[in-house]
């Protein structure tokens, strides 16, 4: 069997864009912000649709319907489901299906309009949430997390404040990128004064929903050399899933999912958790990306909020964490994952302007699926090792 | 008759034993012969020794509030209970969790702690369903 190192550094990320707007959009289904996406970002790649052999998406639409939209015959399609994260999960099958010639131009591709639902199909699958959580008046992530975060303040005394620092951290960030929503000053009062929507989240505790697309395009290393812009090294990948039912979670405050996928990507890319310059963490709730510094061996056990103190993820801070402004001010469609690798990309090119995180070398991108359940991490540079 | 929430839906076949005890005010549970292992949610095999021999076992009806929140609206269209209402998620004395509400307790983070003990009350909803909700207990 081959040793994932050698694969470290053999394809890059080359394009990546969002689609021509995110946020409220009632006017575009969600097919139109797959297409905006995946034709943004192979432009940005220099490149044409037409040199496009590879669709993964994740989601309510097919890789076949996106490459039938496309006028496009794949001759490589993935459309694994499992959560917000599954597109950093594709970015590991897109490395496999490259390196193997299996296609040549890997685009992986997000739309939803998760706030207008234009273009949207109802059906979700409920077969044990309806039996064994509809009746207690469960519906909707807020009411699953929210037990991963009062857990984990029972076990660790982490605070309302502590979580609320999250949101404040991640709104300094929006507030220098033009394409957030929300960009207006807050402070820990702020969130803890929110609207209460369940206990332990306030309003400001919780994602945005938006209506948004964002891809990225991938290619094998020698050919990336021809794009149009600096490649993006793909060093690791790690992808794992745990559960899906929250109640099968074995510790509420520790994502094994996220663990092991974080250790096969340290493993593969030669690095430890320690030596990142940039860090992106899918953030649907505050309480999210400091479990997800715990599980990854960032954080010591109960002290990933730490993180999140001015000075440190703030601009400015050591160790910049969710530059973009992140699910909670940026954008949060409904499967945020694509949005995380397209900032990392952007901020490894050197193209964030006020929000640039100066000498970035080594990038960080993190996304859970469902709650904590399914993860994918990826170790992204802008040098080989 | 209208019901202030969701009913179970759908009802699995291999989940029938549980709901079926329910009625008669039992909290049963899946256990594995080969290894003993008790878990929920019910299904055809032991998800540690992955065994097909499962038959079902009478709960205490004992157990801990392993996690809560407090509910400030509805969740479900169909929810029709007045906010705030506790959503829990219950570890029983027989080691598996589910998924609950605690009920006859004031609704506040200061009177709900995790680990607090709780204890099954049973909730008829129609002729068919009848829910384990759970209470502070001893
Ligand atoms: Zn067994």
């Amino acid at each position: 069997m081959a040793d994932l190192n050698t694969l470290s550094n053999s394809v890059c990320v080359v394009g990546a864009d969002e689609s021509d707007e995110i946020g409220n959009l009632p006017g575009k289904s969600q097919l139109t912000l797959h297409l905006e996406a995946i034709t943004n970002a192979v432009h940005d790649a220099g490149l044409k649709v037409t040199d496009v052999d590879g669709i993964f998406t994740a989601g309510q639409h097919s890789p076949a319907l996106l490459g039938e939209a496309l006028g496009i015959t794949p001759r490589y399609v993935d459309g694994t489901t499992v959560g917000g994260c599954s597109f950093i999960i594709e970015v590991g099958h897109a490395l496999a299906a490259l390196h193997h010639g299996l296609c040549h131009v890997a685009v992986i591709s997000h739309g939803e309009s998760g706030r207008s639902g234009v273009g949207v199909s109802p059906r979700r699958d409920t077969s044990l949430t309806g039996q064994f959580e509809a009746p207690f008046g469960f519906g909707g992530a807020p009411t699953l997390f929210g037990m991963i975060t009062t857990r984990h303040m029972h076990v660790y005394g982490t605070t309302l404040e502590q979580w609320a620092q999250v949101a404040v951290s991640t709104r300094q960030w929006a507030m220098l990128n033009p394409k957030a929503l929300r960009r207006e000053p807050i402070t820990v009062a702020d969130v803890l004064n929110s609207r209460p929507v369940v206990y332990p989240f306030n309003l400001l505790n919780i994602c945005l929903v938006t209506d948004a697309g964002g891809a990225v395009v991938l290619t094998r290393a020698d050919r990336a050399k021809d794009c149009a812009k600096k490649p993006v090294y793909v060093r690791g990948v790690g992808e794992a899933t745990e559960h899906v039912m929250l109640t099968q979670m074995r510790d509420l405050t520790f994502s094994e999912a996220t663990h092991l996928a974080g250790e096969k990507a340290f493993r593969m890319a030669g690095v430890t958790p320690r030596d990142f310059d940039h860090i992106m963490l899918y953030d649907a709730f505050t309480s999210g990306p400091p479990i997800m510094l715990e599980s990854l061996g960032i954080a010591a056990r109960g002290e990933g909020v730490h993180f999140f103190a001015e000075g440190r993820a703030t601009p400015g801070g050591k160790l910049p964490i969710n530059t973009n402004g992140g699910g909670l001010s940026y954008t949060h469609s409904g499967m945020y994952g694509i949005f995380p690798i397209i900032e990392a990309t952007r901020q490894l090119r050197g193209e964030c302007g006020p929000r640039q995180v100066p000498n970035v070398r080594l990038s960080l991108v993190n996304g859970m699926g469902g709650m904590l359940s399914a993860a994918g991490t990826l170790v992204l540079s802008n040098e080989k090792t | 008759m209208d019901l202030d929430r969701p009913l179970p839906n759908p009802i699995t076949p291999e989940a029938r034993p549980f709901w079926d005890g329910l009625r008669e005010r039992k909290l049963l549970l899946p256990r594995c012969q080969a290894c003993g292992h008790v878990f929920f949610y019910p299904r055809v095999l032991c998800p540690r020794c992955h065994a097909r021999d499962i038959t079902w076992i009478q709960a205490s009806g004992k157990g801990r509030l392993h996690a809560f929140e407090i509910a400030y609206q509805a969740f479900h269209k169909a929810w029709k209970v007045k906010p705030p209402y506790v959503l829990a998620m219950v570890e029983l004395a027989e080691g598996p969790r589910l998924m609950s509400n605690l009920v006859n307790v004031e609704p506040d983070p200061r009177a709900i702690k995790c680990d607090m003990p709780v204890r099954v009350v049973f909730s008829k909803l129609t002729d068919e369903v009848t829910l384990p909700l759970f209470e502070p207990g001893r």
